[in-house]
């Protein structure tokens, strides 16, 4: 009986598919409008509008590319999966209070996050000048004494936080473009110094890769300096979040309240976070790479060779 | 008294030279990346020590050839750039923390870092280039066609250097491992041709 229900269901869905969404992409495609571009010290920039969607893309022939999305009519829904993943980190800590995040984008991840926690401290550190400044002009990144911008290197800035002794509540790395990895923010040595900034209740995020030989690489140094960690991912496209904290995940009633109450935090947002809690693999259950894959370290760092493959 | 083997293995050694400072230039933007970041003022800062040291060099190197050259001086000036790139290997961390820690701006530190690093190893290794020019040299008629030859072979092992460097060695190999090799090879080419000038020179004798 519900095989027989089930198909018209498939139907319509594949119906709805063909008629609106799929011309939706095409459309798309035709009235993609540029309305910023230029090439900064690190890449070429394009600000897009296409319909009600902006968007901040780092290279011209890819459109795989873009980097940040928001809806010009629903400028708090976030549009990319996986910076809904990312908030995967407030199951172990719901109150952070310090954040981190390195790589800037648009700045929709700093929004988002101010309007949830409006007197949390929020650190932005972003390498090229230029995404700073497109991220004011175009996607209404906001700055206030509770958020702070740094056109600095990662690591650079991680060190010197760590010589003044700060500390994070959240560390959010959104640095790597898939074209490009700055490798030295992908060493075993760099994420010993990022988990020395993090308080007691600390919680790293990182958006990296699923695909190619580095999954293995990335792993294992995340492995080598973190023990157990926690892979956050979806099916539909290739990004996985690494969860990476000294805290365990909640459990049993606990979880539950936790989930609950970030439910009704989140959902304003589009944020499903018990769909989020659902797709946490531990690595301790599925460590899906070799035993034997070798640790990135700051004299072993190979890490745009290994994503070629 | 030239030899035939003579002139190759001059050649052979500004190859290696060559292949050499390419391959430390391109690990200085590792090297410096974990404490002066990838920005592209790092790049600045290499390239420009490079570019004074080798400058330098074939100042000294020049000056050099011109008080009683052989193919001793000019094996032990290679084992004297082997040891120097050595510190690179040894002490880069501690160097490197203490201008971090004093420098604030990192286009100073990166500056300062890769002068302390890489100036005086450099310097050592332009030297090479016109000692090599005054070895090869008999015929004066010859000497701008020598000096291109020796150019073409240095900057081939430059360009080959930073090729199989940037593209193979790193993915194999850590940092210091192969700043060490370099090391190495360029101690044993001093050596080589400091034992190939004992050699000729026993030769001559026994010509004589």
């Amino acid at each position: 009986m519900r095989k027989v229900r089930g198909l018209p269901r498939l139907n319509v869905a594949l119906l709805l598919w063909l008629f609106v969404v799929a011309p939706l992409f095409l459309s798309t495609q035709v009235y993609a409008n540029i309305i910023h571009s230029e090439r900064s010290l690190y890449r070429n920039i394009i600000v897009e509008d296409t319909g009600d969607l902006r968007c901040l893309r780092f290279n011209v022939k890819n459109s795989q590319s873009n980097q940040s999305c928001f809806f010009k009519s629903k400028p708090q829904s976030l549009v990319f999966n996986y910076t809904k993943l990312l908030f995967s980190a407030l199951l172990i800590n719901n109150q952070p209070e310090r954040i981190l995040i390195i790589g800037l984008g648009g700045g929709t991840m700093s929004n988002t996050l101010h309007q949830l926690f409006p007197t949390s401290n929020i650190d932005n550190v972003e390498i090229d000048p230029s995404v700073v400044k497109v991220a004011r002009e175009y996607f209404g990144f906001i700055e206030n004494h509770h958020i702070k911008t740094y056109v600095q290197d990662g690591r650079i800035f991680i060190k010197r936080a760590l010589l003044k002794k700060q500390q994070y509540d959240w560390i959010i790395f959104d640095a790597f473009n898939g074209d490009y990895i700055p490798a030295h923010l992908l060493t075993q040595e760099f994420l010993t110094e990022s988990k020395q900034l993090l308080t007691p209740n600390g919680v790293i995020t990182s958006n990296t890769f699923s695909s190619s030989n580095l999954y293995a690489h990335e792993s294992a140094t995340y492995h080598a300096v973190f023990g157990e960690f926690l892979n956050v991912r979806n099916h539909k496209n290739n990004n996985r979040i690494i969860l990476a904290s000294s805290r365990q995940l909640p459990s049993g009633q606990a979880l539950v309240k936790r989930i609950a109450s970030l439910h009704s935090q989140l959902s304003a947002f589009d944020i499903d976070i018990a769909a989020i809690y659902s797709s946490i693999i531990s690595s301790s259950t599925d460590q899906d790479w070799p035993e034997n894959t070798r640790v990135l370290t700051d004299q072993f760092a190979p890490a745009n060779l290994l994503n070629l493959d | 008294m030239q030899h035939t083997w003579q002139n190759p293995l001059i050649y052979m050694l500004a190859f290696c030279s060559g292949f050499c400072i390419m391959g430390i230039e391109l690990l200085g933007g590792r090297i410096l990346a974990p404490f002066f970041g990838s920005s592209i003022h790092i790049w600045g800062s290499i390239i420009t020590v490079f570019m004074l040291s080798l400058a330098i060099g074939y100042l000294l190197g020049g000056k050099l050839s011109t008080q009683s050259a052989s193919l001793k001086r000019f094996g032990i000036i290679f084992i004297i750039a082997g040891l120097l790139i050595l510190p690179i290997a040894l002490s880069s961390n501690t160097i490197m923390e203490t201008i971090f820690i004093f420098i604030d701006d990192s286009r100073y530190g990166s500056l300062l870092a890769s002068t302390a690093l890489f100036f005086l190893p450099t310097v050592v290794l332009g030297m090479l280039s016109p000692y090599s020019v005054r070895l090869l040299v008999t015929d004066k008629n010859k000497s701008g066609q020598i000096a291109g030859k020796l150019y073409f072979i240095s900057t081939l092992g430059s360009a080959i250097g930073t090729i199989i460097t940037s593209f193979y060695l790193v993915l194999f190999f850590e940092v210091n491992q192969i700043i060490i090799s370099f090391s190495l090879v360029l101690v044993l080419l001093g050596v080589v041709a400091i034992v190939a000038d004992k050699l000729s020179a026993a030769q001559a004798v026994s010509y004589a």
